[in-house]
């Protein structure tokens, strides 16, 4: 045993290297407990495009398909329903679609590639229910206004291209995927490569 | 030889020592009524949710594909299954029935004042822990309400800015509400909220001893050492732990036997009502299981009427009350951060709502009356009048909080007596 006086300094400098060495150590090892949570490959895998034939959708029909998990609306609006979308846009939070919950070919009054036709993710842009699509009875939610979509969970609602209602908890218009047309009557849900 | 034994323990575990100071030596105020017992019962509906939980895992497959027809499963084949089950959703909601009476209790006799304050906020944290707790549970039978209701809480921090999509993502683990998300709830659900909830309710505890229990009056028990006269001392025997550092009054009784013998006519009572529930009216009118969760979770059909389960409603209707997302969720939370505030937001000296003004009395029926038609609001439909209502009870329930800073400070308070009254 040494009985050398002791060196504070020393000890001082000792003690903050190891804690600081110990803390870097114990940052990392947090990390993949953290990156675990991340979606897995085979939940990323599964977030693949998905076609849809609209040959068979009549006017004024809605039809639902899966994307990533999340259901999407593809509805063939009838000519009252386009008419009708440049009568309320007062009413409207955002009307022009200037906050980008579209791609940019989408970013007009029908927020669609077809006036005719519109492709929306169903989920309510508040807390991710799906709203009912009402293309009779909307004017019982918004006066004046025959249909559009009503979420269940809020009251939010949207208008026939999915435009929010102002005074409502949905913060932004429904969020309009990325897709294209293969031909006249297939669409591809979550890729727009060479399209836009 | 019984003795020998004992001692041999003692010399190496302070198994005696921690019975006599934390029950047979313990002084609890005499005055303690009803209210007091809520701690007790939630304490052993604690143990009812480990112990039958611990049983539904035996059976139960956490998976998106399984896990449906695997509580189905519980509830018809696996003998008994249905009487777990129920004990243990049953048992969820009795403990906030529980829980917010407890809390109650604390808001009425000031039990949050200094010096409690700590102990105040470790039962903020178990609140907050068992929400979680409940709120992941709640999605484990995959039914539809499980699944939305998830979808709308998982969403909720969407709201916060730059980071919120990829923080939603991140706690799913997929784009959507998925299998991944049901292990993952599964796991926090059994192994860690339980543990992170026995640890919280051990340092309740630890701190409830270490600063003594308050009582209907509000009145000190524990005295500056040397301060009483001998007569006024308590006859029993106290710890002492307790006797070193303060004289204890001759108003207090040892919590073993005394309260516990109490506590335990409070538990017969209690599990009358638990049984009356658990065997003729589990659904308790679709509060306590909702009639849509009869359905499997179907993403991409919401069903016609969401609403959580009752203990979340009077904060699920301060949410829907705000018309911004953002300012909605902050809401929401902040009206659990100002119980938690408690502590520092009421600024007078006097405990006890007994001998409160008079204002104090009408603001803590206010806060009561807001709190449960919130309650009742979080369960409607989001009309034009309900939202109205909501915005007008949100506003009061926080109007008690800033109302309560304001007049506590030099408050008109009823003299306080020096002992507790027979």
């Amino acid at each position: 045993m040494s009985n050398a006086p002791v060196n504070n300094g020393r000890r001082r400098f000792l003690t903050v290297a190891t804690s600081v060495v110990g803390g870097v150590g114990a940052a990392g090892a947090v990390v993949p407990f953290i990156a675990s949570w991340n979606p897995s490959a085979k939940a990323k895998a599964a977030g693949a495009p998905v076609e849809v034939n609209i040959s068979k959708l009549e006017a004024g029909q809605m039809l639902r398909v899966e994307w990533r998990g999340k259901p999407v609306w593809v509805v063939k609006r009838t000519e009252d329903m386009l008419s009708g979308l440049a009568e309320h846009e007062d009413k409207l939070r955002d009307a022009n679609s200037e906050v980008e919950q579209q791609p940019t070919y989408a970013q007009n009054r029908y927020r669609s590639i077809k006036p005719e036709i519109f492709l929306a993710v169903g989920i309510c842009t508040h807390l991710g229910c799906s709203p009912q699509y009402l293309p009779e009875t909307f004017a019982e939610q918004v006066v004046g206004v025959p249909s559009g979509f009503m979420c269940p969970c809020h009251g939010s609602k949207f208008d026939m291209a999915g435009r929010v209602f102002q005074s409502v908890p949905a913060p932004t218009n429904l969020v309009i995927p990325p897709h294209k047309y293969l031909d006249e009557n297939t669409i591809l849900v979550g890729d727009d490569s060479g399209a836009a | 030889m019984w003795k020998n034994l004992l001692d041999w323990v003692e010399y190496r575990i302070p198994m005696m020592r921690v019975a006599n100071m934390h029950a047979l030596q313990y002084p609890a105020p005499k005055n303690m009524n009803f209210w007091y017992v809520f701690g007790f019962i939630a304490t052993v509906v604690l143990v009812n949710q480990i112990v039958t939980g611990i049983w539904l895992t035996m059976n139960y497959n956490p998976s998106a594909e399984g896990a449906f027809a695997s509580v189905e499963y519980i509830m018809r084949d696996v003998d008994y299954g249905w009487v777990l089950r129920y004990m243990h959703s049953t048992g969820a909601s009795a403990f906030f029935v529980v829980v917010y009476l407890h809390m109650f209790r604390g808001m009425m006799y000031g039990s949050y004042q200094k010096p409690r304050e700590l102990l105040w906020l470790f039962g903020m944290f178990i609140y907050l822990a068992l929400m979680a707790e409940a709120f992941m549970g709640y999605l484990l039978p995959w039914g539809q309400m499980s699944y939305w209701g998830a979808q709308v809480i998982i969403s909720l921090f969407g709201a916060i800015p730059v980071i919120g999509d990829d923080l939603t993502l991140w706690i799913r683990g997929d784009y959507v509400i998925s299998g991944a998300t049901l292990n993952r709830f599964f796991a926090l659900h059994v192994i860690a909220l339980p543990l992170v909830i026995v640890i919280l309710v051990f340092l309740h505890i630890v701190a409830l001893h270490e600063v003594g229990s308050n009582n209907p009056q509000g009145i000190n028990i524990k005295h500056p050492k040397g301060s009483l006269k001998e007569d006024e001392k308590t006859k029993f025997k106290i710890h002492e732990y307790y006797t070193s550092k303060y004289d204890i009054i001759d108003d207090v009784v040892p919590f073993f036997p005394h309260i516990v013998l109490k506590d335990l006519v409070a538990f017969t009572v209690f599990c009358a009502a638990f049984a009356y529930v658990m065997f003729f009216n589990p659904e308790m009118g679709g509060f306590f299981l909702e009639p849509p969760n009869f359905e499997p979770a179907n993403p991409l059909k919401t069903p016609e009427h969401i609403a959580p389960v009752w203990y979340f409603t009077p904060f699920y209707a301060i949410l829907r009350a705000v018309p911004d997302k953002l300012f909605g969720v902050i809401l929401m939370f902040a009206a659990i951060v100002m119980l938690a505030l408690l502590p520092w937001l009421d600024r007078c000296k006097v405990r006890s709502v007994k001998y409160r003004c008079g204002l104090h009395k009408f603001n803590l029926a206010l806060f009561v009356v807001s709190f449960v038609i919130l309650g009742w609001l979080g369960i409607k439909p989001a009309t034009p009048t309900y939202t109205l209502m909501s915005q007008i009870f949100s506003f009061t329930y926080f109007a008690f909080f800033g109302l309560l800073w304001l007049y506590s400070k030099n408050e008109k308070t009823k003299p306080v007596p020096a002992r507790i009254s027979k």
